[in-house]
């Protein structure tokens, strides 16, 4: 079963794979930048007592989770050059930054704002009569106690991003997923390049995700005396 | 305009609306064969047996932590199966594991004295399961559940790239392949967004619709 040569091969080519990782890494970096920065702004919005920016907010977030990343990936990366007669032209790195940051910003955006409203208005309404800034109150009273909230969905929001940056392949980024599928096709080798690609990929997603667990394990017994 | 109007024929509609049809068809499948999975799955990963716990331990964590696309090329490529089945196959794989962690938070909800009441009135584990945890355990979980057919529609677009499925993304390219002017494509473009977007809004709030109700009642 176990066809040795096939993994010579594999290993033998490493090196490409490990820079489609390389890829993968500093493509997550770059959406997740993104994607915390309009999560942190919209999330923000979603609470603020203005109609308008509530809206605005609502928007964006409806409309960046029930459309697939995929499409706002080709309407970036097909579509814009050919509207805009190829003076926007985006390279495959930062379609990508852009794409999954806008679209895991419009998630993180929904977590921020329900860390933010799970804190009971009770608490801001008592430190605004105690004298506080509404700044103050949310920088002070507010944040600190959403943060532990927010914590867990977020982590989970990042692999997810993670997991996400592989649509890339589909445009030809030379991302991990890329490699994988076209180094196999190549040299019609599909097992260790998959296992491998599927080792790589947990290895950077899983300790996250458990890092976010125990969080969340934490959260659960400092709230339950 | 007069080029725009060029690709909304009832012809490219009517081939829209069938792919868009095959995308709801396999999502519907996969959701479906991954509520039972991941039901088996949370209750065994909640369970008092060790082997069991650590199979589904270690299925839910290894699927969840590698990407939907790959299991996708994995399946197709590496067990070399039809298009459909493999689209199916593929989405039941990982959202089985999803929906095991979604079912398992809404087992964990329910108060452990719910379960020491059923045993105690003389049903079987079993019993208890089915006739009061279950019962209980759904309403906390279904609004999850809903939510996450938005996830798998969203994620079937991603089939006519590794596969050439014909569902609602891919019908849409195939019909870009026939025109040249950038308005035409970009108009399909904008179509197909547009079309997701408004599935998947009307499940989404009707799964918040759903959630917010039932939390009423609940209280």
């Amino acid at each position: 079963m176990i066809d040795l040569s096939s993994w010579e091969a594999y290993f033998h080519d490493f090196g490409q794979f490990f820079n489609g990782f390389l890829f993968t890494l500093a493509l997550s970096i770059g959406a997740l930048i993104v994607a915390m920065l309009l999560g942190i702004l919209f999330g923000s919005l979603s609470t603020s007592k203005n109609t308008f920016l509530r809206g605005f907010a609502r928007i964006y977030v409806e409309f960046y989770q029930n459309t697939p990343l995929l499409v706002q990936f080709v309407i970036v990366f097909y579509g814009f050059p050919l509207i805009s007669n190829y003076i926007i032209m985006p390279s495959i790195y930062w379609t990508g930054v852009l794409c999954v940051g806008l679209y895991h910003g419009a998630y993180i955006a929904e977590v921020i704002r329900s860390g933010i409203q799970s804190i009971p208005s009770g608490q801001m309404e008592a430190a605004l009569s105690q004298g506080f800034s509404y700044l103050d109150t949310m920088r002070l009273i507010i944040l600190p106690q959403a943060f532990r909230i927010i914590l867990p969905p977020l982590i989970n929001q990042v692999v997810n991003l993670i997991k996400n940056t592989s649509t890339v392949a589909i445009i030809s980024g030379v991302d991990l997923m890329f490699v994988t599928k076209s180094w196999s096709a190549l040299n019609s080798n599909y097992i260790p390049a998959f296992t491998g690609a599927a080792v790589l990929y947990f290895i950077l997603c899983f300790p996250i995700a458990r890092f976010g667990r125990k969080i969340e394990e934490a959260n659960k017994k400092a709230y339950s005396l | 305009m007069e080029k725009i109007l060029q690709v909304l024929t009832p012809t490219n509609l009517l081939f829209i609306l069938q792919g868009l049809w095959l995308t709801l068809k396999i999502s519907f499948i996969s959701i479906v064969l991954s509520t039972i999975i991941g039901t088996v799955l949370a209750v065994m990963r909640n369970g008092k047996n060790p082997a069991l716990r650590w199979i589904s331990s270690i299925y839910i964590e290894f699927v969840r932590n590698v990407p939907n696309l790959l299991w996708i090329f994995t399946i197709f490529l590496v067990f070399q199966m039809k298009s459909t089945p493999a689209g199916i196959t593929a989405f039941t794989l990982f959202t089985s594991a999803a929906l095991a962690e979604i079912i398992r938070g809404g087992l964990n909800a329910i108060d452990q004295g719910q379960h020491e009441a059923g045993m105690s009135q003389g049903f079987t584990s079993s019993q208890t399961m089915l006739y009061i945890i279950l019962p209980q355990a759904i309403r906390k979980m279904l609004p999850a559940i809903i939510s996450q057919f938005v996830t798998v529609i969203k994620d079937t677009s991603l089939l006519y790239s590794v596969i050439a499925l014909q569902e609602l993304f891919g019908s849409s390219q195939i019909i870009m392949g026939r025109y040249f002017e950038a308005e035409q494509i970009f108009t399909l473009y904008i179509l197909v967004a547009l079309i997701y977007f408004f599935i998947n809004f009307a499940i989404s709030t009707y799964a918040r619709r759903l959630s917010k109700r039932w939390a009423q009642a609940a209280e």
